[in-house]
């Protein structure tokens, strides 16, 4: 390995590479010899490894403190094309190592979550061989999404963005033969895969006109001649950030490509955890924030960032109302907080969509730890399997006294998410909602009903999953579990109360400290809007209390107190508003038809036609030819007879 | 002197009738007759021209002809015996397993 430095400042940030080739290292240990260190070792390495990068995240936070203008570490010459020169280089500044700290650092918590979560449920699913399987897939994905923060240019930043895609693959399908008909999680992985690719194309168009207008592609450059570009070629900046926009649609799962993150809950539950809520989709927003200087040339691509962001926002909001499995409410609260960040970075609040995407991670992350906690808790006490769905919430209930420390965890997580003032998931939303009244007021009354939206289908899966009666025998005899999934738990509950801090009103330490990467405007803290957003965040619960904690359900059948009152909308909102199917009828459903019109009638018909047609033709031709030679000498004779005399009457007579 | 067209003539008469015993009949040793009347006609065409210019190329060739025409019936006398040995026949018609 090559280690030169470009602008080293501080010797910490040699360390740089470490940050992937720790997870990589732990991903090459476990391949070779985790199944022979069985599942502590294996699990262990694969701590220690995530470990490893937080540690390494810390110390390259405390090497930018002293010198905040961060560095670039050159780790090899990857290829030199014409005047394109590119190499493996990280760039440490304030917004990757923040990035890189979310990613180990919650990364790692999920990771000893996993060791326990996944004991549990490969032998639930009767393959314990798993194991180790599960823990290469995971540190590859660490590995991955570290070269995505840490490039210092746009193709090695789409390495990292395909590689995390390729985890996601992975992991989605983790029990590839599970799911409906056997099929459903595989389908759900290549679901993933397809639409994520849909805005992967769009990312490398964009990466490929960048290229041809700019000629480089390490950020420093392009945006460096962002401005001059956009003086003479405006439409160019603005044709790479659309396209930009597209790969961030897909990746991060915004209208019109979110369709793919409620699918990928087929994956184990730390896989949502980890990927498909805390660090993954926000791959999105950080290529916005990265980006930043070539959205500031582009206005309108900005605008159109910002409204794809709120319309995600309550549409996905919407739909988390109508949901009854666990994982799904909060896959759709997932896609609903994601467009809050994209709607941030849209108008230009970048610190506010940072905050929110690290106090998104502590508090989804939680979230997602505490369900999947409840899912185990269910699946263990479910001795006469007779449960069908343990991950439906009509089957639970109850939960409150008998998983103590998932609920005040969960309940932590709501509230964070909700944005009960102090905790974490308050302050970040507040930036941003400031953020959008200064902007536009559509913008702001969207967030906000989003908002109202967010603590409805909280209070709801809070009420249903732990209050009123156990509806179900596993319900009924759920336990508590191990140290080893609460002490994760409880940890990210503690980052989801005190995240705030983080950036706190009159503090601002995350805005001074992005300041060093990113052009920061000083954001307000507006009373009148943090009253408003708790006016709804209280009237949100009222309503929720009123219709699930007032009069809890009673059996798991109950058609859902909404459904008598909203009628169609609420069909509506419990299919999805029929998206899926939309798609599958604009999309999925014309291309097999052309793919069945192409393999029956053209390449059986036509193509196999004219390769079978041009064989009997020679068949028959040779056949023909066949009957000359009739064995008989003396017709030969005749015939050599016939041609030296035509052959000579020419010559003669020509 | 016996003007040179009368031998070009009977040396095409000749000719011709090889071809026609080679073409007609099935015989094969007959065929091998016709075969050599045909040589014969080449040779007193070339033994004609060779007298008419006083050339001696034409002499040369007739010498060839003999000659390989020689080693051809031998040859080809051998295949009729074997052929003969596995048919118990000549005739040319019941060699056509070749036939496509």
């Amino acid at each position: 390995m090559l280690l030169s430095e470009v602008s080293l400042h501080d010797p910490v940030f040699r360390l740089a590479p470490l940050v992937i080739f720790l997870p990589l290292a732990g991903v090459i240990l476990n391949l070779l010899i985790g199944r022979r260190l069985g599942e502590l070792g294996a699990g262990l390495i694969a701590c220690l490894a995530g470990a490893g990068a937080f540690a390494v995240s810390a110390a390259l936070a405390f090497g930018l403190k002293s010198s905040p203008e961060g560095a670039i570490v050159l780790i090899w010459r990857w290829f030199q094309v014409g005047n394109l020169d590119l190499n493996w280089s990280l760039k440490v500044d304030t917004l990757s190592v923040t990035m890189m700290l979310v990613v180990s650092g919650v990364g790692t918590l999920i990771h000893i979550y996993a060791t326990r979560y996944m004991h549990s449920d490969v032998r639930h699913h009767h393959e314990p061989g798993r194991y180790t399987r599960f823990f290469v897939f995971f540190n590859l994905f660490l590995a991955a999404m570290m070269v995505l923060v840490s490039a210092d240019n746009f193709l090695m930043l789409f390495v990292g963005w395909e590689g995390v895609g390729l985890c996601s693959y992975l992991l989605i399908g983790f029990w590839f033969e599970g799911g409906e008909g056997g099929l459903g999680n595989a389908r759900a992985a290549k679901k993933a895969f397809v639409v994520n690719r849909i805005g992967d194309f769009g990312l490398l168009i964009a990466i490929f006109i960048m290229l041809g207008a700019f000629g480089s592609l390490e950020f420093s450059r392009v945006f460096a001649a962002a401005p001059a570009v956009t003086a003479t070629a405006p439409g160019v900046v603005l044709a790479i950030t659309l396209f930009m926009l597209l790969g961030v649609t897909g990746k991060s799962a915004q209208l019109p490509l979110f369709v793919w993150l409620p699918d990928a809950m087929a994956g184990p539950t730390p896989v949502s955890a980890l990927i498909h809520a805390a660090t993954m989709v926000t791959a999105g927003v950080y290529l916005v924030a990265r980006s930043q200087p070539l959205f500031v040339q582009a206005p309108l691509a900005a605008d159109v960032v910002l409204w794809v962001g709120a319309i995600t926002a309550l549409f996905a909001g919407t739909i988390a109302v109508g949901q009854y499995d666990i994982k799904k409410v909060l896959a759709y609260s997932t896609i609903s907080q994601l467009g809050f960040m994209v709607a941030a970075v849209g108008m230009g609040a970048v610190v506010a969509g940072m905050f929110h995407l690290i106090t998104h991670a502590f508090f989804k992350a939680l979230l997602f730890l505490a369900a999947g906690s409840v899912i185990l808790a269910l699946e263990e006490a479910d001795h006469g399997h007779d449960l069908q769905d343990a991950q439906d919430m009509r089957v639970m209930g109850g939960l409150r006294s008998r998983l103590p420390v998932t609920f005040w965890t969960f309940l932590i997580g709501a509230l964070a998410l909700s944005g009960l003032v102090p905790l974490a998931g308050f302050f970040s939303k507040d930036e941003i909602l400031v953020a959008a009244q200064q902007k536009s007021p559509a913008v702001f009354i969207i967030l906000l009903a989003a908002a109202f939206l967010t603590a409805f289908y909280m209070a709801r899966q809070v009420f249903l999953v732990f209050f009123g009666r156990p509806r179900s025998g596993a319900a009924e005899h759920a336990r508590e579990n191990p140290p080893l999934i609460t002490v994760p738990l409880i940890a990210l509950a503690l980052l989801s109360i005190f995240g705030g801090v983080l950036n706190l009103p009159g503090v601002h330490t995350l805005e001074h400290w992005l300041e060093h990467s990113l052009n920061v405007t000083p954001a307000k803290f507006v009373l009148w809007i943090a009253l408003v957003s708790l006016a709804v965040l209280a009237a949100a619960v009222t309503l929720a209390w009123l219709l699930y904690g007032r009069k809890p359900r009673a059996t798991a059948r109950e058609a859902d107190p909404l459904a008598a009152r909203l009628g169609g909308l609420y069909r509506a909102l419990e299919a999805r508003w029929k998206v899926d199917e939309f798609y599958s009828w604009l999309v999925v459903r014309p291309f097999e038809r052309a793919a069945e019109f192409l393999s029956s009638i053209f390449d059986l018909k036509l193509i196999n036609g004219l390769g079978d047609g041009l064989g009997a033709l020679v068949q028959s031709l040779s056949t023909a030819a066949s009957r000359i030679q009739n064995g008989f000498v003396r017709s030969y004779t005749l015939v050599f007879l016939v041609g030296v005399t035509a052959i000579l009457a020419y010559l003669l007579l020509r | 002197m016996i003007p040179l067209a009368y031998y070009i003539a009977l040396s095409a008469v000749m000719f011709t009738l090889g071809v026609v015993g080679v073409i007609l009949r099935r015989n094969a040793l007959v065929v091998f007759m016709s075969l050599e009347l045909m040589f014969n006609a080449a040779n007193l065409a070339f033994m004609a021209f060779a007298s008419y210019y006083q050339a001696l190329s034409g002499q040369m060739f007739v010498i060839f002809v003999m000659a390989v025409a020689a080693a051809e019936v031998a040859v080809g006398l051998a295949l009729m015996v074997a052929i003969f040995k596995a048919k118990k026949a000549v005739d040319v018609d019941e060699m056509s397993s070749l036939k496509g």
